[in-house]
């Protein structure tokens, strides 16, 4: 047990809770897990109910705060859902999880807590998970005919579909995703702490030594032939053909001009602009009277 | 409906009378935001209301898993942009809890102060928005000057009105200039209560905004518990709930305020409690500003808050140290904490689940306003069309939050 440096929250003393809790709920427990300071109980999926239950009536854990739903896509089971629980009177939190994949129900709480509705409506719209016995099963916050679960991390950052008003048909309309840049993505990790890209030369040290390592110590060894090894005994420097005068002048960079060349008389009734060096003359102030 | 029996109005005579089913939002001024309901009515009285939320949802929450710990923060500012540093609070205090970095004590100060300010800020707009739901135009504008002043104050602090971005894991981002402490003492000792009392003198016991709020939408106790509330909702249903108070962060067990609860558990009681509370806030602020010690205001530890500007010059350690900050960001502990705080509008936290790298595996946010939303149905059943709005404005709701 590390020293508490930090200023969270504090809520109870998290002593011997799990253990009082581990017990009562018996069976329908999976594994336990303390933390950070946090307390969380995986349960048996089809006994959430039971075991809300039973922590809200006897352990007063009076509210459902919040219901998470949590993506790993290398387990088995690929989705866990996190319910929050607080207890007013006892002034405390606990997380109860429940495992699931994309096509198992996990048993509503809705039951329970009439607050859980929505909430699971969220975790279904987001990943997926779809809750046996929650009436009201919609989507909530993604758009009307949404298609997809976007918090899945397998569902890309920016989408499939984007959507503008078009001028055209008079409407919002819907198309597949255009970047006119690629989403860019930076991995600033260290490349020695895991970074996954390949550092370039890097994928050189996997090559293994050869037996026999090639030399260069004669031009017959480098292994090019025999046409190359006549040209790489030649005389290389033979003058360089920029030295020699062809009598004919280089085409450089034309002459310089005094005056901007003259543009066209501009149309309409706005007057010219005129240059900030040519002097005013008599006839120019008489037109102004 | 096959067992029930038609009953024929002896007024209508050969009319048939049925419900009306009408749209209120996405765009509607007493909606605060982008919020549809789709309202069953029975001439004007409600008899179902369903929210159809999500139409400003932005996918914050996946956006931070794409981000470092330390860029995912002003998303936290733009949730609930009526009160942006509340929010990030929640966030501040779960990394704080992942990585267990202890926070120096004028930074802790400076957060309460300022988390405080927010309130107050946070509970001028939706005491001025509610007031002009139910028909007062006046209060609202004047404690719109409240809130501007708290916005200069926020500015002078962070440089920024809004979206201060200013807390940071490990303390806060810069230090404040000591006028701005003494301004906000000043402002809390006499503009505040000044004007918030000339507008609250307004409201209060005026005959027509009584008659628009006492006893609409009475929730019990355990209705409340039921639906999830918290914040000023839970408070004015007469459970003294207040994590600031239950549940300590930083500095607010040393703080001596009230928990302002209802009595009636209406409309009117969460007006009352929201204006109990600037006044509490107040209080806070000044015994804030009284105990305020000086010191660092960001952590030691030079593995989470980058180090001076001045150090940089000098030292090799501190540049490598600033650069890895600023590029890879740090690392967080594997682990998983759900942190609340009593932000103005009530619970907010966060379910932070780190994984080891520099960027959150999951971040669920739990907005306020999504269960207090989710009762609307219950709350309004049986009252009138225009009583929707006093609803909706007292259960104080930001849809950047709401929908995230």
């Amino acid at each position: 047990m590390t020293t508490v440096l930090h200023s969270a929250p504090k809520f109870a003393s998290n002593d011997g809770v799990l253990e009082t809790l581990s017990t009562a709920l018996g069976s329908m427990v999976v594994s336990t897990l303390e933390a950070h300071g946090e307390i969380s109980i995986i349960v048996e999926r089809d006994s959430i109910e039971d075991a809300l239950r039973l922590l809200r009536d006897e352990h007063s854990y009076q509210q459902l705060v919040e219901i998470a739903g949590v993506d790993y896509p290398g387990r088995a089971e690929r989705f866990e859902v996190v319910y929050m629980l607080l207890s007013l009177t006892k002034n405390h939190r606990v997380m109860v999880k429940v495992s699931t994949d994309e096509d198992t129900p996990v048993p509503t709480v809705t039951t329970l807590w009439p607050v859980a509705g929505w909430l699971e409506r969220e975790v279904f719209d987001m990943y997926g998970v779809t809750f046996d016995g929650n009436t009201d099963l919609r989507r909530i916050l993604t758009d009307y005919g949404f298609e997809g679960h976007p918090f899945r991390k397998d569902f890309p950052l920016t989408g499939y579909t984007e959507l503008r008003y078009s001028e055209e048909e008079g409407r919002v309309v819907y198309e597949p995703v255009e970047l006119a840049q690629d989403f860019r993505t930076f991995d600033f990790t260290s490349p020695w702490e895991g970074a996954d890209y390949v550092l370039p030369g890097d994928e050189k040290a996997d090559v293994p030594p050869i037996d026999d390592p090639k030399v260069t110590e004669s031009p017959k060894d480098t292994g090019a032939g025999a046409k190359a090894d006549d040209k790489a005994a030649k005389k290389v420097s033979a003058g360089s053909p920029a030295e020699k005068d062809t009598g004919k002048k280089a085409a450089g960079a034309p002459e310089a001009t005094e005056d901007a060349p003259d543009r066209a008389a501009s149309k309409g009734d706005v007057e010219e602009t005129k240059g900030a060096t040519v002097p005013e003359t008599k006839s120019d102030k008489e037109d102004d009277k | 409906m096959s067992g029930l029996v038609k009953e024929t109005s002896p007024t209508t005579g050969e009319y048939e009378i049925t419900n009306y089913t009408i749209n209120f939002g996405p765009q509607h001024p007493a909606a605060h935001g982008v919020l549809r309901m789709v309202m069953e009515l029975d001439g004007e009285i409600i008899e179902r209301i369903d929210p159809h939320v999500g139409l400003l949802h932005r996918g914050t929450e996946k956006l931070i898993e794409y981000k470092t710990y330390l860029q995912a923060l002003p998303y936290f500012d733009r949730l609930d942009y009526c009160s942006p540093l509340a929010q990030e609070y929640s966030y501040v205090l779960a990394i704080e809890k992942l990585l267990n970095v202890k926070v120096p004590e004028r930074a802790q100060y400076l957060r309460v102060l300022f988390t405080e300010l927010t309130r107050i800020c946070n509970h001028m707009l939706n005491i001025g928005a509610h007031v002009m739901d139910v028909g007062a135009m006046t209060p609202n504008l004047w404690v719109f000057e409240l809130r501007e002043d708290c916005m200069n104050f926020f500015e002078r602090a962070s440089g920024a009105r809004m979206h201060a971005a200013w807390f940071r894991p490990g303390g806060v981002h810069q230090d404040v200039p000591l006028k701005l402490l003494t301004d906000i003492g000043d402002w809390v000792d006499n503009r505040l209560p000044e004007l918030f009392g000339d507008a609250m003198s307004l409201v209060q016991d005026n005959r027509i905004f009584k008659q628009r709020n006492v006893d609409i939408a009475v929730v019990s106790k355990e209705d409340a518990v039921k639906w999830g509330f918290s914040g000023p909702m839970i408070r004015a249903a007469g459970i003294p709930w207040d994590l600031r108070k239950s549940q300590p962060y930083d500095v607010y067990d040393r703080m001596d305020f009230e928990i302002p609860v209802g009595t009636n558990s209406d409309c009117y009681d969460r007006f009352m409690v929201r204006c109990e509370e600037v006044y509490q806030s107040a209080r806070i602020i000044k015994q804030c500003l009284a105990e305020m010690p000086e010191g660092p205001i960001a952590s030691d530890n030079k593995k989470v808050s980058p180090p001076k500007r001045g150090e940089m010059k000098q030292s090799m350690e501190a540049l490598i140290h600033h650069f890895k900050l600023y590029t890879e960001g740090f690392h967080v502990p594997a682990g998983e904490v759900y942190v609340a705080t009593e932000s103005p509008k009530g619970e907010f936290g966060v379910y932070l689940v780190a994984d080891g790298t520099n960027k959150p595996y999951r971040c669920k946010i739990r907005p306020t306003a999504f269960s207090h939303l989710q009762a609307m149905d219950f709350m309004s059943k049986g009252h009138m069309l225009p009583d929707a709005t006093a609803i909706l404005g007292a259960i104080d709701v930001v849809f950047g939050e709401c929908d995230r």
